[in-house]
Formats: structure tokens, C-alpha cells, sequence
């Protein structure tokens, strides 16, 4: 088995590399979506294994391999996953055979050129949750931004250069300076590996400068309050699979960037620059949400929704503890779940009448039960109604921020209301319009190729919702060497909004090696 | 050692311009000297491969023939092959002087090659002005068009500055030469060092760079850029815009060393050149609408970015300079490739042009998102790596505010970069005639790509022989090659 443990994340980033290889010589539209739907479904169930394989007594990275890659700087090819990255990673394996099939007829032109994107994203996207090493990951971080920007400016909607571009140089002028941060920390390590880092202690001065070098980066990509600008653009217009790729994925990178990097690397400017995080993030869900509840185009109102749930992630990250951290997993893998869900909808709706307008959209739930039954539970969902996923991750984010500041808890509290206001109008106006609904008598319910898109989604609502169990246990050891490695230095040990330390007893915080 | 082994290469290249004279005799022999070009530039890659582990002083020592100029000799042959490939039928270039175009190519490739061995003033400024004085004329060649002879303007430009480049550079050796009394850099050297810190010495050294800042488009010797490129015929700027920066670049290192170990004066000032070439070239390139004036304000600013790796002047600076402008080689014909082939009949090509070019030529819409991705500094392409070395190098030396200043010229830059891309992948034009490529040019864009993604991730053997040449070259120790390596304790699982 242990060969099998040291390849499995090798295997997994440059399959999606080698399809996209072989898609390139296909001349046939038809086999071309039956096999990226073959190899990205051959993709997720390969990773399947690591799930059940995982081993969620220790805290370590697992199924790690490293390879010396440039010697002369010390860069290696280092892979592994704790309990936090290898739930993303399973995300993006789940996601991407749904990418495929709700392209399925979306997508019009350039059919090769569009499933070659989306397999060099999943090599990227996978890269960049599996990565060890400091290069490895910043190669994967923006190697992603061709793609995407290929995504959006090729089969994106009337504004979509603009849009491509936006999303481009956005991203791009973060990334920057996560490579200064990049390059200043190897000289002052002289080693890209990420769990050396880790371990490493910076002067507090130096930490300042890259902390908040590696904000600048993490923030825009999150997208965090005013960083935001180009997230509902790109939303608006990509096309249904890129929308869902930057909801589920892309998204979760920033905020995996502040797990992986700015926590456990900075964590003195990770206290020093807290409170100021927490304020942003609670200005990030209420502005998320009242900008959502005045869209009247679909897409405008999820992508503002993202910025509102993201708001919470970021708000858990912060938090500095257990639950808060838990809670912003989670909350990271239920938006993947859950928003991605809600663009494939709008996708739909689009596909059948050409406009996400929502007052054109009003009534079709009346024609189309089984598309209301989806949009129902998923819009649910989106605003953390107990017994479906999201309820948790929300519930442990706001547990974990009472802990740290009531004030905080009561400002962000209403974003919870907020998101039930969007939501549920968005609901009732697609499930049941009002007495003049523009006329869907044509409209025809979902096929059985979009069920199946669905299914799996669906399925994971509940699942997470209902028994969310396998899911923390999987990442609590990592989470606790989390809150371990971030509260090693405090700016000053009795703040007013002291973190109440938490307990790791029972956990092996192993610093390994 | 059999010096004359180690002198081979320059004397195919000669064997090559006599060859060419002989063929520039007969009439309509454009295809025949083209022909001989190729014959002989694969020739000098082969030798120059062959002689790559040859060490020797050859002409009294004014002649140094080293890993480090063997190195850039195959890197400068290559080259040639890959221009004489991709200028295809000189479109643009009056037939009966077809000929003597590729003469005057083969003759300022011989002076780089011989530029990258000279290690004494005077043998550098002739090998220099052999590989000036051809393209003086190359650029003037291209054929002449109604209400156009921006040809003209550009090759007065071209030579008047770079005759004043020259003046200013002569002035300079003449310190040097007066405060060391030797022309040999090796014997200047240990002398210059004594008293790094007097005003005349730096004086010297700062005239002596700027005939090599006017080859590489620094500011504030760029002036002639934009304009050379726009008014040179495609294969002439592709040429002017790649080996010349190459053989700068190669020089630098020889010259620059001169002030190492230490000397802020010297680091200061490159500095500011670098600031000052990485915001005007960004800055003003946001605003091109001609491929190739972009491309010459883009060349300012990686004018720029390359002397980033100058300032750290130590070993580690040096040959990550050299990388990127390796890289920057590759990028750029990647790009001019692409101009070549877009416009048919040899006339400029403007951005909006590129439009629907993924539906013209997949090939070249793909060798083009390389090369300019590679530009914007994206990884996995070489120009991601190179940054990465020359960032490492001047941040080594405390330049944060430098490096800063260079990666939020990246930002800016790839605004330019996209908007190449936005025309030739999201836009669709009227024009759709399919580009049809022949057989050597598809092997040189796929050679291209396979060169800047290679090079971009498996950068280790190259860089490694790079340091070790250049440390040899400038006389520096091999350990402080790379001094942030001994900072810690290295992962070695």
C-alpha cells in the first residue's frame, strides 16, 4: 500500500494533465465530452480512497512524497495533505465531473480548447492543495490564472473580456507580492518547505511585512470586502462550469492561503492584525448580503452571496480557535458544495430561457417540480437552515466567534437573517412568481443528465447537514496543531478578547521529523 | 590545449560571411544565400557544442575562451538558426539585396560571438562594432512603401545613438584605461578593486556601461527602441530585439564585475536604471497599439527587470541576469515567430490585427500565449523562473524596496501582455484566411515552447552551469555562489 500512499497525490494533480493530452488529439465533439466525463469521473473516484484512508489520529501531512526538483535553490517537489487540504482536494476531484456534464450542452464552440482548460485547471487546482513546497505551490497559484482567464474571456458572456481581465490582473497583482513574501522568507530559511516554515520563528517586524504581504494575496483571491470588485463580474460572466470552478475552488483558495500560510507562519501579525480581520470579514457579510438582496440578475445574487459566506470563513479562520477554525472548514467545503450547486441552477435556468433575470425566471417552478425540489433544498442550504450542511459550518463559526468578542457576534449576527431574506426571495420569486409570470409553458423540467449533475451535490447537503461527524474528525487533529502553531506567540498574553485556549489534550501535535 | 580547436566556431562563421560574399556576387541568389545562412548557422551550433568544454586565452590574452562564453556562444548560434528559420523569404526585403541581407546577419552574429570572449577594452569595442555595424545597414533594407520610409528614420536613429552610446562608453574606458593603465579587464580588475570607492573609478565605470545599456535598452539609452522596431523590417526587429541584449547582458557581467564585491555606489545606480526602464517601458507600453513598438517598450522594462539581477552583484546576481535574458531570447522570438508569420507581406503588424488568430493558426495563436505569458512572468514559463532568480538575487542584498518596485511592474505589464492575448484568443475578426505554416517554422515554434516551458521547470542544470561559468568568468569564489543556501539547515529527506 505504500507505494500507493506515496503516488496517490502525484497521480491525482497530473492525470487531469495527461486527459487533457489526449483530448487535444480528438477530432469528435461527442467522444470529447463522454471522455473528460470518463477521466474526470476516473479522477474522483481514484482520490475516493483518500477519505477512507486518511489517518485522523495524527496530525502530520499524509500520503506525502518529496523529490529534489532544483537543487540549487532547494526547491523540491513536495506533495502531502493534512485533514484540511485533503478535504479540498476531494471537493475538487467531486466537482470537476460535474463541471463536465454541466457543460454538457452549454457549451457551444471550441468544445476541445474548453475541456483542455478545465483539465489544467484540476492539475492546478489539485497542485495547489496538495503542495509542500513554497515554489511548487506559487507554480500551481498562478499557472491557474491562464486557464481561468481562458475560461472566462473565450465562452464568457457579452462583457466577458473584460471580466477575463479584471479576474487576471486582480489576481495577478496579489500574487506579486506572495512571491516577495515568498522569496524573503527563503532567504531568511533558505528552504522552500512549507512544514520547515512552518517551524521556523520570524522576528515579529519581518512577520508584519509578510503577513501582510500574504493578505494582499490571500484577500483578493477570497475575495474579501474591498478586494471583491472582480468577483461578481467574473461570476456574471463565465460560463456555467468556470462560475462553479471559481465558487467551489478558486475561492477556497485564499482562505486556504491564510490556513496554510499566514496562521502557522506569521503568528504574531496574525494576532497583531486580528482584530482588524474580524471587522472586515463581519463588514464582508452584511455588505455581501444586502447587496444580494437588490440583484435582480441570478448570478449577480449568488456571487454576492459568496462574498457574504466567505465572509464567515474568513470570520472562523480568525477566530483563532477550535470551533472557529472547524467552522470555517467546513463552511469553506459547504459553500463549494452548495453555491456550486446554485450556479449549476442558474446554468439551467439560462440554458432554457437566455437570461438570469430573476423576474424572467419568476414562476417556472410551477412547470418544473423536480427543478423546484433542487432549487428548494439548495437555496436552504445557502442560508444554514438547520439539518442541511451549511447550519454547521455556520453554527461552529459563530461559536468560535462569541468566544472571541460578543460585539463582533452581534454585528455579524444579522448577516444570518440577511442571507434568509436573499435567499428565500430568490426562492419564492423561481418556485412560485407572482400572478403575472412570463409564460414557461415550454420550458421543459431537468433532464436526467442534470439530475445526475445534481445528485451528487444533494446528496452531500444532507450528508454534511446530518452527520457531519467524519468530516471534523478528519480535520480536527490538523485544525488543533493549527491553533497550536498560530497562538505560539500572542501580541500580549491578557488581551480583553483573549482567545480562550483550547484544549488539544488527547492530540499528538507532532512536530515530526 | 589545441587553441585553435577553441576558435572554431568563430571561424565557421567567418568561413560562412566569406561564403555568403561569394554568393552575394551571382544575381537573384536571395534563396541560395539563405540556404548557406542555415548551412552554416547549424554549423556553428554543432562546433560550438562540440568546443562547449574548451578553455584557452587566445591573442595575448585579449581573447578569453571560457565555459562562460561557450555557453552563450551555442545560446548565440542557436539564435541565428532560429532568425534565418523564422524570416522565411525576407518578405519585406527588396529581392536583389536579399544576399547581402544574410551577409550582414551572418557578420554581426560572428562580432556577438566574438563579443562574449573579449576580455580587453579594445578587442570588445571592435567585436562590438562588427556586430553594430551590419544591422546599421540591415534595418534601412526593408523595402520601401508609399508615404513609408520609416525604414530611414529608424536607421539614423539606430546609429546616431548608438554612436553617441559609443562616445560616451569610449570616454569612459579612457578613465579606466588611464587610472589602470592596462586594457585588460582580468589585469584592471584587482587595480580597480584598491579603490572602489574614488569618484573617478565609478565615473569610469558608469561611461564604460552605457554603450551596453544602449544594446540592452536601459533608460535612459532606449530612445531608439521603439522606433528601430517599428521601423526595421519584422525579421530585422526580431533580430535587434533578441542576440544583441544577449551579448549586452554578457558583456555587463564581464564589466560590472569589475566593481564587485561590494560597491553601493555602483549597485545604486543600476538600481535607479533598473526603476526608471521598468516604469517608463511598462507605463508607456500600456498604451501601444504597433505588436512590435510593445514589444520594444516591453524590452525597455526587461531591460529593467535584468539589471535587478546586476545590482546583487555577486555570482548568484550575475547568472541569474544572464537566465532571464536566455529566457527573454526564447520569449521574444516566440513572439516575433508570430509576427513574422501573421503578417504576409512583411508590414507591421498592429495588435488589433492578431484578432481571430486562434482560428488562423492554432500553432502560432499557442506559441504566442507562451511567449507572452512567459513575458507577464506567469509560471510555469521561464520568465516566472527567471524573476524568481533575479528577485532572490536582489533581495539576498537588501534591496526590498527594488524587488517590490519590479513585481508591481509585473502587475502593471501584464494588463499589456493581456490585452496581446484578448485579440488573439477572445476576439474573432473578419479576416479568417487559415496561416499556413511550413514545416520549419512549426518545428521552431514547437522547439520554442518546449525551450520556455523547459526552461521554466527544470531550470537546474542550466542555472548550475551558468554560476559555475560566470563565477569563473569574473573571478569570483565558487562558495559564495549561493549565499542564502547556507542560511539554514537544508531539507534533505
Amino acid at each position: 500500500m505504500s507505494s500507493y500512499n506515496d503516488s496517490i497525490l502525484t497521480i491525482l494533480i497530473f492525470a487531469p494533465l495527461v486527459a487533457a493530452a489526449a483530448l487535444a488529439v480528438l477530432r469528435s465533439e461527442h467522444a470529447l465530452r463522454w471522455l473528460a466525463l470518463l477521466f474526470t469521473t476516473a479522477i474522483a473516484l481514484v482520490s475516493a480512497p483518500l477519505f477512507w484512508q486518511f489517518d485522523t489520529s495524527i496530525a502530520d501531512f499524509q500520503f506525502a512524497l518529496t523529490r529534489p526538483w532544483i537543487p540549487l535553490f532547494n526547491i523540491h517537489y513536495a506533495v502531502g495533505v493534512d485533514g484540511i487540504s485533503v478535504l479540498l482536494v476531494l471537493l475538487t476531484t467531486l466537482v470537476m465531473p460535474l463541471c463536465v456534464l454541466a457543460s454538457w450542452r452549454y457549451i457551444k464552440v471550441r468544445l476541445k480548447e474548453f475541456m483542455v482548460c478545465l483539465l489544467i485547471m484540476e492539475t492546478a487546482m489539485i497542485g495547489v492543495f496538495c503542495a509542500l513546497d513554497f515554489v511548487l505551490f506559487f507554480v500551481f497559484w498562478e499557472a491557474m490564472l491562464i486557464p481561468m482567464a481562458l475560461l472566462i474571456g473565450i465562452w464568457g458572456g457579452p462583457r466577458k473580456i473584460y471580466a477575463s481581465l479584471k479576474f487576471f490582473i486582480y489576481t495577478m497583482s496579489g500574487s506579486v507580492f506572495l512571491l516577495v513574501a515568498l522569496v524573503a522568507i527563503y532567504l531568511q530559511t533558505g528552504t522552500f518547505s512549507i512544514p520547515e516554515i512552518m517551524r521556523h520563528e520570524f522576528s515579529h517586524n519581518f512577520q508584519k511585512w509578510v503577513f501582510l504581504a500574504f493578505f494582499i494575496s490571500f484577500a483578493i483571491k477570497v475575495p474579501m470586502f474591498p478586494f471583491h470588485t472582480w468577483l461578481p463580474a467574473a461570476h456574471v460572466e463565465a460560463p456555467t462550469a468556470g462560475s462553479v470552478l471559481l465558487a467551489s475552488i478558486l475561492l477556497k483558495m485564499g482562505t486556504y492561503g491564510f490556513v496554510r500560510f499566514s496562521l502557522p507562519m506569521t503568528p504574531w501579525a496574525t494576532d497583531y492584525f486580528r482584530p482588524f480581520i474580524l471587522w472586515v470579514s463581519v463588514v464582508a457579510i452584511i455588505y455581501g448580503g444586502l447587496t444580494a438582496l437588490a440583484q435582480t440578475d441570478l448570478k449577480k445574487l449568488v456571487a454576492y452571496s459568496s462574498v457574504a459566506h466567505m465572509g464567515f470563513a474568513t470570520l472562523g479562520i480568525f477566530a483563532l480557535n477550535q470551533s472557529g477554525l472547524e467552522g470555517a472548514v467546513l463552511v469553506m467545503i459547504n459553500h463549494g458544495v452548495t453555491t456550486g450547486a446554485l450556479f449549476i441552477m442558474v446554468g439551467i435556468i439560462y440554458e432554457r430561457l437566455h437570461t438570469r433575470d430573476l423576474t424572467q425566471a419568476a414562476g417556472m417552478g410551477r412547470r418544473m417540480p423536480v427543478f423546484a425540489t433542487f432549487v428548494g433544498v439548495f437555496a436552504l442550504s445557502s442560508l444554514a437552515f438547520p439539518g442541511t450542511n451549511s447550519f454547521i459550518g455556520e453554527f461552529l463559526v459563530l461559536k468560535g466567534g462569541f468566544e472571541v468578542s460578543i460585539a463582533l457576534m452581534i454585528c455579524a449576527v444579522p448577516g444570518v437573517v440577511l442571507a434568509a431574506a436573499y435567499m428565500l426571495r430568490m426562492l419564492q420569486r423561481i418556485a412560485y412568481g407572482g400572478t403575472n409570470n412570463p409564460d414557461h409553458s415550454k420550458v421543459a423540467d431537468l433532464s436526467a443528465r442534470e439530475v445526475l449533475t445534481l445528485a451528487p451535490l444533494f446528496v452531500l447537503v444532507f450528508w454534511i447537514g446530518l452527520n457531519p461527524q467524519p468530516f471534523v474528525t478528519i480535520m480536527k487533529p490538523s485544525v488543533a496543531r493549527l491553533v497550536e502553531q498560530a497562538e505560539r506567540e500572542k501580541v500580549q498574553e491578557a488581551r480583553p478578547t483573549a482567545v480562550q485556549r483550547v484544549r488539544i489534550t488527547g492530540i499528538s501535535v507532532s512536530s515530526s521529523r | 590545449m589545441n587553441t585553435s580547436l577553441a576558435f572554431l566556431p568563430e571561424l565557421v562563421l567567418m568561413a560562412g560571411a566569406l561564403t555568403l560574399f561569394v554568393v552575394t556576387l551571382g544575381q537573384n541568389t536571395g534563396a541560395a544565400a539563405r540556404k548557406t545562412a542555415l548551412f552554416f548557422a547549424i554549423a556553428t551550433i554543432i562546433t560550438t557544442g562540440f568546443c562547449l568544454r574548451q578553455d584557452a586565452s587566445l591573442f595575448f590574452d585579449a581573447y578569453r575562451v571560457d565555459l562562460f562564453s561557450q555557453v552563450l556562444k551555442l545560446a548565440f548560434a542557436c539564435g541565428f538558426a532560429l532568425i534565418v528559420l523564422l524570416s522565411g523569404n525576407l518578405p519585406d526585403i527588396r529581392e536583389d539585396i536579399k544576399a547581402e541581407y544574410y551577409l550582414f546577419l551572418t557578420i554581426s552574429v560572428s562580432g556577438l560571438v566574438m563579443l562574449v570572449s573579449s576580455v580587453d577594452l579594445i578587442t570588445l569595442v571592435i567585436a562590438l562594432q562588427v556586430s553594430a555595424f551590419p544591422l546599421y545597414l540591415m534595418i534601412p533594407m526593408r523595402r520601401e512603401r508609399a508615404g513609408q520610409r520609416g525604414q530611414m528614420e529608424s536607421a539614423i536613429k539606430y546609429m546616431m545613438f548608438g554612436i553617441a552610446a559609443n562616445g560616451i562608453m569610449f570616454f569612459g574606458m579612457s578613465y579606466l584605461f588611464g587610472i589602470t593603465g592596462t586594457t585588460l579587464l582580468p589585469k584592471m580588475m584587482p587595480k580597480l578593486q584598491a579603490m572602489t570607492s574614488s569618484p573617478i573609478v565609478i565615473t569610469g565605470m558608469a561611461l564604460t556601461f552605457a554603450g551596453f545599456y544602449y544594446k540592452l535598452a536601459v533608460f535612459p539609452f532606449h530612445f531608439w527602441t521603439p522606433d528601430v522596431y517599428q521601423g526595421a523590417s519584422n525579421e530585422t526587429a526580431g533580430l535587434i530585439a533578441s542576440l544583441p541584449k544577449l551579448g549586452a547582458v554578457a558583456v555587463l557581467v564581464r564589466l560590472i564585475s569589475l566593481a564587485t564585491p561590494d560597491n553601493s555606489t555602483v549597485a545604486w545606480l543600476l538600481a535607479a536604471l533598473a526603476i526608471a526602464s521598468m516604469f517608463y517601458g511598462n507605463l508607456i507600453a500600456l498604451a501601444q497599439k504597433d505588436f512590435k513598438r510593445l514589444l520594444g517598450f516591453s524590452g525597455i522594462a526587461h531591460a529593467g527587470y535584468a539589471l535587478l539581477g546586476f545590482v546583487a552583484l555577486d555570482t548568484a546576481g550575475f547568472s541569474a541576469a544572464i537566465y532571464y535574458v536566455l529566457g527573454y531570447l526564447l520569449m521574444v522570438l516566440a513572439c516575433f515567430i508570430v509576427i513574422c508569420k501573421v503578417s504576409a507581406d512583411g508590414v507591421n503588424v498592429g495588435i488589433e490585427e492578431l484578432a481571430g488568430l486562434h482560428h488562423r493558426s492554432p500553432m502560432l495563436a499557442i506559441t504566442l500565449a507562451v511567449g507572452v505569458f512567459a513575458l507577464a512572468g506567469i509560471p510555469p514559463f521561464v520568465g516566472f523562473m527567471g524573476k524568481l532568480t533575479l528577485l532572490s538575487a536582489a533581495l539576498n542584498k537588501g534591496f526590498l524596496t527594488l524587488v517590490i518596485i519590479a513585481v508591481i511592474n509585473t502587475a502593471i505589464a501584464a494588463y499589456y501582455y493581456l490585452a496581446v492575448i484578448r485579440e488573439a484568443w477572445f476576439r474573432d475578426a473578419g479576416n479568417l484566411t487559415p496561416i499556413r505554416l511550413d514545416l520549419p517554422t512549426r518545428a521552431s515554434c514547437i522547439l520554442l515552447i518546449a525551450g520556455i516551458i523547459a526552461m521554466g521547470i527544470v531550470p537546474g542544470r542550466l542555472l548550475d552551469t551558468l554560476s559555475v561559468s560566470v563565477a569563473k568568468a569574473t573571478g569570483a569564489p565558487t562558495e559564495i555562489v549561493l549565499p542564502a543556501l547556507a542560511a539554514g539547515p537544508h531539507a534533505s529527506h
